[in-house]
């Protein structure tokens, strides 16, 4: 592993840039049969200590986008063809296999939704743990990486007793602990968490929340939170993108989704689907229809075909991006104010 | 609403019990003396974390599974005994919809083969083609288009596929439904999709569902009374709106405080409760409380929780609770 090399390159924290600004990223799945376009020109940014929340339906491209970050695509489909992903304001799609490899942990780690599948079954958790520790601190003793384990593990509240069990000795919640311990190991700048708790529990889902909000809390590390329940979003976010067929078409600070007045028809669609607890209404309002088919998407505004506000110009000419101070929108709705500006 | 009150209930359970077999002599109790009562029409919600034994509920009470003790009565026969050969009349009222659209669809079978299948089973028509007649008009009924007729599953999505479900559960044109996470599987603006369709046709054809989820929020738009299950027991039964404004049993309060709203200044300012431990093993239960070693109060009931187990008590008309430190009062 290249260590030497990370800590040349300028990967540190650099006063004044945002910890990961994505650029107009563009990314595929390219077969024999059919071109999947899965994320579509994308652009955000995350500061320093900050939690970003990218919400969406199945297929919006939210996993797409945290793997393009990591570059681990899978290597026979996925390409990612144009776009920037700067760490620190550097690109991570330039650097050299070997360096990207002391980043993926090291620098920037992810958690997986299924923790079932992201641990291997034949080895013990400290075992798993500590591989990732000695794979990026080649220097440390064995004993320096066992106290590690135990201080990791105590972190996301699992008895370090229990460090030699195998995976299917823990239950769902305390597995995910697991992930959750050797994505953070290393110290990781930016937490990817894909799905964390879809997996789990309602109950087992509010306490590993809890967690991650206080260790993000004490350990500083930003996160890009991906998830399709706006609930988790209001709960840990601070930022938010929502995600429809590959795009971002509305992004702002959590305030500007949940108490903003202009809102894309989607994220309306959003909100009013969610059943609510405070409500009194027994009938939902669904958006109607699906989402396009990714591999034969239209010409004009993506959600066109189930927006109700749907207009001429949506079918044929895709929509320009509105900013309001932090608040940006991707609707032809805002297209006044987009001319008045 | 007098008649209600002396209409025999469509569906009603008494005390009734599946335990698992496990070992030499140790059983898992899955489902342990639930009570409950279902009216044509209404529709009853069970609330539990997974391994509560609701999804068990629903089979044993189709006779999927054999019950270990207790009754099933339907239509006031006690169908517990029933043989197969007695029950195959009876499963064209009793239905379910299964959680997974992916894995309960015959992959090898066209849509509308799906669909036909159980009434040729059932013979409900003298010739293929008047099955497939019906089947395509519950194409329209459950809103699938009719060019996916003769489409085979894999081509379709998850939440045309629970269509198909819920279309091959109503062919047979049954009173009783059981929904066994019929919208976990799909997304939200998708599931909204499939609850108001399930609402809709409950309306039309005064279908009773007992409606199995893991989430609450969704089964206070769907349902009459809600059942909360914990650990194959009973904890809290209540009707839905008088669930939600006034929970009484400390694991119903835990279970709503757990869901994250998605309202940024009530989730700001809620102080996060969080339910310490995970579910205990349903394996050889201790006596007690089953809730006993994760709840805040046990020590407030002086140790009866441990010792027995609290009695399902009426604390307000229809409001049922299963906990010492509420019967108390």
């Amino acid at each position: 592993m290249k260590t030497e090399e990370l800590k040349s390159l300028n990967l540190q924290d650099t006063p004044g840039v945002p910890l990961l600004e994505i650029k107009n990223l563009r990314a595929i799945y390219k077969t024999d049969l059919e071109t999947v376009e899965a994320v579509n020109g994308i652009s955000l940014q995350i500061n320093k200590g900050k939690t970003f929340g990218l919400v969406g339906e199945t297929g919006a491209g939210k996993t797409t986008t945290a793997l393009s970050i990591l570059r681990l695509l899978p290597s026979t489909t996925g390409r990612i063809l144009e776009g920037e992903i700067l760490f620190n304001g550097t690109n991570l799609l330039e650097l050299d296999e070997g360096v990207m490899r002391a980043v993926r942990g090291g620098l920037i780690s992810m958690v997986f939704q299924d923790p079932m599948s992201a641990l291997n079954p034949v080895y013990t958790v400290d075992e798993q743990i500590g591989e990732a520790i000695r794979l990026h601190n080649p220097d440390y003793t064995k004993e320096q990486v066992e106290d590690r384990v135990d201080e990791m593990l105590q972190l996301v509240g699992i008895l370090p007793s229990r460090k030699h069990d195998y995976p299917h000795q823990f239950s769902g919640g305390m597995k995910q602990r697991v992930v959750i311990a050797m994505a953070l190991c290393c110290e990781p700048h930016l937490l990817i968490a894909d799905e964390p708790t879809t997996a789990l529990d309602v109950t087992i889902q509010a306490q590993v929340l809890a967690m991650i909000r206080e260790l993000r809390d004490r350990l500083g590390t930003a996160m890009l939170m991906i998830t399709h329940d706006l609930g988790i979003v209001a709960q840990t976010c601070d930022d938010v993108g929502v995600m429809y067929a590959g795009e971002i078409v509305e992004a702002g600070t959590a305030e500007d989704i949940f108490l903003g007045k202009e809102h894309h028809p989607y994220t309306v669609g959003l909100f009013d689907s969610i059943p609510n607890l405070t409500s009194r209404a027994t009938r939902l309002k669904p958006i109607p229809g699906l989402m396009p088919d990714p591999t034969n998407l239209p010409k004009g505004c993506v959600f066109a075909e189930r927006c109700s506000h749907c207009m001429e110009i949506c079918k044929t000419e895709h929509p320009k991006i509105y900013v309001n101070g932090t608040h940006k929108l991707c609707c032809h709705l805002f297209d006044d104010k987009l001319k008045q500006n | 609403m007098d008649n209600n009150i002396v209409r025999t209930p469509l569906l009603e359970t008494v005390d009734l019990q599946k335990y698992f077999k496990i070992g030499k002599n140790s059983y898992l109790h899955a489902v342990d003396g639930i009570n409950l009562k279902l009216h044509a029409g209404e529709t009853i919600g069970v609330v539990g974390e997974s391994g509560c034994g609701k999804s068990t509920l629903g089979r044993t009470i189709l006779k999927l599974i054999e019950p270990t003790g207790g009754k099933i009565l339907y239509d006031g026969q006690d169908i517990t005994k029933y043989k197969n050969s007695q029950m195959h009349p009876l499963r064209k009222e009793m239905q379910i919809i299964f959680q997974d659209p992916y894995s309960s669809i015959d992959p090898r079978k066209s849509v509308i083969e799906v669909i036909a299948e159980y009434m040729l089973i059932h013979k409900v028509y003298k010739t293929r083609a008047e099955a497939f007649n019906r089947a395509v008009q519950l194409m329209d009924m459950v809103g699938l288009a009719r060019r996916y007729t003769n489409s085979y599953p894999h081509e379709l999505d998850g939440g045309r596929r629970q269509r198909i479900g819920v279309a091959r559960a109503l062919s047979l044109n049954p009173r009783f439904i059981v929904c066994d996470e019929p919208v976990s599987a799909l997304d939200v603006s998708i599931q909204a999709q499939i609850l108001n369709l399930l609402m809709d046709l409950q309306e039309q054809l005064d279908l009773a569902y007992m409606f199995v989820t893991h989430d609450l929020s969704v089964v206070k738009h769907i349902s009459d009374n809600i059942m909360v299950m914990y650990l194959g027991r009973c904890v809290e039964l209540a009707p839905s709106d008088e669930l939600f404004a006034n929970p009484q049993h400390p694991y119903t309060k835990a279970l709503l405080a757990a869901i994250p709203e998605p309202d940024l200044i009530r989730s700001r300012t809620k102080k996060l409760e969080v339910i310490r431990g995970e579910v205990t093993s349903p394996i050889d239960p201790k006596p007690g409380c089953r809730f006993a070693a994760r709840c805040e109060h046990c020590d407030k009931c002086g140790g009866r929780c441990t010792e027995s187990n609290p009695e399902f008590v009426e604390v307000s008309p229809g409001h049922f609770v299963s906990c010492f430190l509420v019967n108390d009062k």
